[in-house]
């Protein structure tokens, strides 16, 4: 494997200048061999992940998962394939169909759009995480109440898009709401209901306009 | 005969959909999430040409990459492949990146033939053959009916009109695609399928297996809209990778794959010619139409196939007509079912030419369908929906809305001819002796609500609630049910539900001597089973159910005349399906259908490439699927009929959309868009505004 520094560069970089230091420079600088070896522990640590699978621990829903997954692996492909939160959809595996939405940090992401070797440290929360204790969230529950759901392939990636947009703006306008799911599609054609479910989840009341007539 | 009750608890009630929790919070296990113990992944390498003789196909490279454990062709020996996208071999591993280093380590010797993927191109006499042997185009077939040529001479109104239709692609969110595990004991296929009893035929078929070492399971799926019937392919490959590799394997296709491969809904290129009398009496019709299927041949897909024939003049009766229809083969994916195959087309050519000709006519549009529609339903539809709609206050001559942006209304009406039920359907319940009960049924839910149908009816029937009634549906190891397509699963289910409690509760009253073991009974009649649960068997029975479900549907529409941009503001969606079993599901139903149709209308058309014969829009980029941005307000009028039984309604929804949009937009702009989908360019284009492209005349 290439190093991703160029091999003919001029002058030493500062990674195979410290390589080559060697012992005798350690021990000629004996005062400051404390300083060199933390550089030289630094300097490991960037070293080229993969091609083969390196050690990835990603933090989803509150727990660890300590996985072994090659660095070209994405966040989406780690939950649901090397772990058994298959809660996060892959529906199109390039940004456009939002079905693999989770949330990091509370903002919303693209699950399929970021490998998960970039995804470490940061707090990962899927679908599944989103229910404590059996109880479901007032977003969960006002799809339920709805039917903001047909199939269901989409409902994950949409139920996290708008928990997301309640955090940041609890009492969102119909535009608001709209802007933030133009990332998440929906093949059944579930909307109305999903625009009803957000506003019952806020608290506003929005009774079906459908009729029932009887013909007879 | 049977009836249903009537002041009902469930029936006709709003009811949340069972399995809801399920979904919500990933606990669901579709296809594509069955995580069977030492699974592979499995993909298809795919032709990347159009048309070539395939020489051979080298599997080494690929087998010695590293975790892979299993890689086939489709076929020994010398073959054709006659479109972009078909299956050429398959590879199974541990990893999905090491399947696609495979497929990129597989050689293929192939040599080029020519092709052709325009419908026009492939109609011309020395286009290349897409099979050999035969014309590209169908010698057609022709209809005719009165004097035609005579009528159209005692006509005070004559129009002429070529209204095209593109072809569509399914595009569910869950791609097709199986997890098939293959040991000694025969095969089990996780499937993302409408029909698990037809998967596992065919993979019985294919595989050379009797159909009981075939199990097929569909807990979930993620939506199929027609093109999930059978065991594709994609399942037959996943099933021998399955015995290669010894492991099972999931192989689902990818968003490319989908595009490609895997089903659409055929064009329409139509050529109308229509006359009335000069009350606005409907009398000579003349339609020449062609289409294709893609290497599909074709055929009437006036209820239920994936042919490129449509039903014309559609829902209205013409004394003197003559149409003539052709199917076009062309170097692109074959055709299935989808969603109500046939009607959206011909309900958009036919309610296109019906506005023309009320403009001919200077005709109100709607006075014109209600002059010659001769359905009964749709009359009382057409006025309930007016009503509600305000088509009197809000309509305008043609084009006569004032400004830059300009708003337009317009209607048309659906049939759905098949429907009906699978009279086959079989179902059974275990009521245990604590009164816990269970429904198995082999049917499968697609999105559509079916486990929520089968709890309401069981609810109703038994005096319980629905949380007490278990549903387990989509194992082929449960009584047979149908496919759901055809909009039958309901009126198939319904019945059979109805059946075995009605004989749960004679068999109750037989075992436990309690008369009448419906609701505060229900617990004391289960506890005399003593210790042995008692099973009961049903079957569909006649009398409550029925067919030809209709609607009409009314768009209100603004049209941007500088950009061309249409913006869908309203649709009044009027419909019946018989007994209403679950409002809240069927309002559902007709939102979906709406905004495919809506999809149909503005945005979704299938882009090939002429010079290299791709598919150019195999992805959500550029496959333009409907938003929420893009929904409009809609208002939903259900006509209950208790009186005809269920009705499914999954494809009358979306038959009427594309041609009430398409009639808003020429109301708004005063010219007809006479090509789906109405994009901003074709807009600018009827105005005079921009040349028309050539490049969308497909």
């Amino acid at each position: 494997m290439k190093s991703p520094e160029p091999e003919n560069f001029g002058a030493h970089s500062r990674r195979t200048f410290l390589k080559t230091l060697g012992t005798a420079a350690v021990t000629a600088a004996a005062a400051r061999a404390q300083s060199v070896a933390a550089e030289l522990e630094k300097v490991n640590a960037e070293k080229t992940l993969g091609p083969g699978a390196v050690p990835v621990t990603l933090k989803v829903n509150g727990e660890t998962l300590k996985l072994m997954l090659e660095p070209r692996v994405t966040l989406l492909d780690a939950l649901r394939n090397y772990s058994s939160l298959t809660g996060a959809k892959e529906s199109c595996d390039r940004a456009a169909c939002g079905a693999c939405t989770v949330m990091m940090d509370n903002t919303p992401i693209y699950a399929c759009q970021k490998l998960a070797i970039e995804a470490q440290g940061r707090e990962i929360t899927t679908v599944e995480g989103l229910a404590k204790n059996g109880k479901l969230t007032k977003v969960q529950q006002a799809f339920w109440d709805k039917d903001a759901l047909q199939c269901g392939y989409c409902t994950p990636g949409f139920v996290m898009s708008v928990t997301a947009l309640l955090k940041k703006n609890p009492r969102p306008t119909a535009e608001e709401v709209k802007h933030a799911c133009a990332g998440n599609l929906c093949r059944c054609g579930t909307h109305p209901h999903i625009l009803q479910a957000v506003f019952q989840a806020t608290g506003v009341n929005t009774a079906s306009k459908t009729e029932v007539m009887d013909y007879a | 005969m049977p009836s249903w009750p009537t002041n009902t608890k469930y029936i006709s009630q709003s009811t949340p959909r069972v399995d809801a929790a399920a979904k919500l919070t990933g606990r669901a296990r579709y296809s594509s999430d069955i995580q069977a113990d030492g699974w592979l992944y499995g993909m298809i390498l795919r032709s990347k040409w159009p048309a070539a003789k395939i020489s051979g196909i080298n599997l080494d490279k690929a087998l010695q990459v590293p975790g892979i454990k299993a890689a086939i062709t489709v076929r020994d020996g010398e073959r054709t492949v006659h479109f972009y996208g078909e299956e050429l071999a398959a590879v199974a591993g541990t990893t999905r990146q090491a399947c696609l280093d495979a497929l990129r380590a597989i050689e293929v010797k192939a040599q080029p033939l020519p092709f052709v993927v325009r419908e026009d191109d492939a109609k011309k006499d020395n286009a290349p053959k897409v099979w050999e042997g035969a014309a590209n185009a169908s010698p057609g077939k022709s209809r005719e009916q009165g004097t035609l040529d005579q009528a159209f001479t005692e006509c005070a109104a004559v129009i002429e009109g070529f209204y095209t239709t593109p072809v569509q692609i399914h595009n569910p969110m869950e791609t097709h695609g199986n997890t098939v595990s293959w040991t000694d004991d025969g095969v089990t296929a996780w499937s993302s399928t409408q029909g698990i009893s037809s998967v596992r035929d065919g993979l019985a078929g294919a595989l050379k297996l009797d159909h009981s070492q075939v199990r097929v399971i569909t807990d979930f799926m993620g939506g199929g809209f027609g093109a999930k019937f059978g065991a594709g392919a994609e399942g037959v490959l996943a099933a021998r990778l399955s015995r290669e590799a010894k492991a099972p394997v999931r192989l689902m296709l990818t968003r490319f794959d989908q595009a490609l491969a895997v089903g659409n809904r055929p064009s329409s290129f139509q050529k109308i010619k229509i006359g009335a009398l000069a009350d606005g009496t409907l009398h000579a019709f003349e339609m020449d139409n062609y289409g294709t299927a893609g290497i599909g041949a074709g055929g009437d897909s006036g209820g239920g196939g994936g042919g490129a024939d449509i039903p014309a003049p559609y829902i209205y009766k013409v004394p003197n007509i003559r149409v003539k229809q052709t199917h076009v083969a062309v170097n692109a994916g074959s055709a299935r079912a989808f969603r109500a195959p046939g009607n959206p087309p011909a309900s958009y050519g036919m309610e296109s030419a019906m506005d023309d000709l009320a403009v001919k006519l200077g005709m109100d549009p709607l006075e014109l369908r209600l002059k010659n529609d001769p359905n009964e339903i749709r009359q009382r539809e057409y006025k309930t929906g007016a009503e509600k709609f305000g088509w009197k206050q809000k309509y305008q001559k043609p084009g006569s809305s004032p400004g830059i942006v300009k708003t337009g209304i317009g209607c048309a009406g659906a049939a759905w001819p098949a429907g009906g039920a699978s009279k086959s359907t079989q179902g059974e319940a275990q009521i245990n002796p604590d009164g816990s009960i269970e429904f198995r049924l082999g049917v499968q839910d697609i999105g559509t609500g079916t486990k929520t149908v089968i709890a309401v009816v069981a609810a109703e029937m038994l005096g319980l609630k629905t949380e007490q009634i278990t549903v387990k549906v989509g194992d082929t190891n449960f009584p047979p049910g149908p496919g759901s397509g055809g909009s039958t699963t309901c009126a198939s289910i319904s019945p059979t539900v109805f059946d075995i409690c009605t004989k749960a509760l004679q068999q109750l009253q037989t075992q436990a001597g309690i008369a009448d073991a419906r609701g505060e009974n229900w617990f004391a009649a289960c506890k005399k089973l003593g210790v042995s649960p008692l099973v009961v068997h049903g079957q569909w029975q006649p009398g409550l159910s029925a067919d030809h479900a209709c609607g009409v549907q009314f768009a209100e529409v603004t049209v941007d005349t500088e950009t061309g941009l249409v913006t869908v503001k309203k649709v009044v969606a009027v419909h019946d399906c018989g007994l209403i079993v679950d409002k809240l599901t069927t309002e559902s139903q007709v939102n979906g259908g709406i905004i495919m149709g809506l999809g149909y209308a503005l945005y979704e058309e299938r882009v090939m490439d002429d010079l290299s014969g791709v598919v150019l829009n195999p992805n959500f980029e550029t496959y333009k699927l409907p938003g929420l941005a893009d929904v409009p307000e809609i208002e939903i009028v259900l006509i209950n009929m208790p009186e005809r039984g269920v009705i499914g309604i999954g494809e009358p929804a979306t038959v009427a959309t594309a041609g009430a949009i398409a009639n808003a937009v020429a109301n708004a702009i005063g010219v007809r868009v006479s090509s789906l989908p109405i994009t901003p360019a074709k807009v600018l284009a009827a105005l005079g505004k921009v040349p028309p492209s050539t490049a969308s005349k497909s």
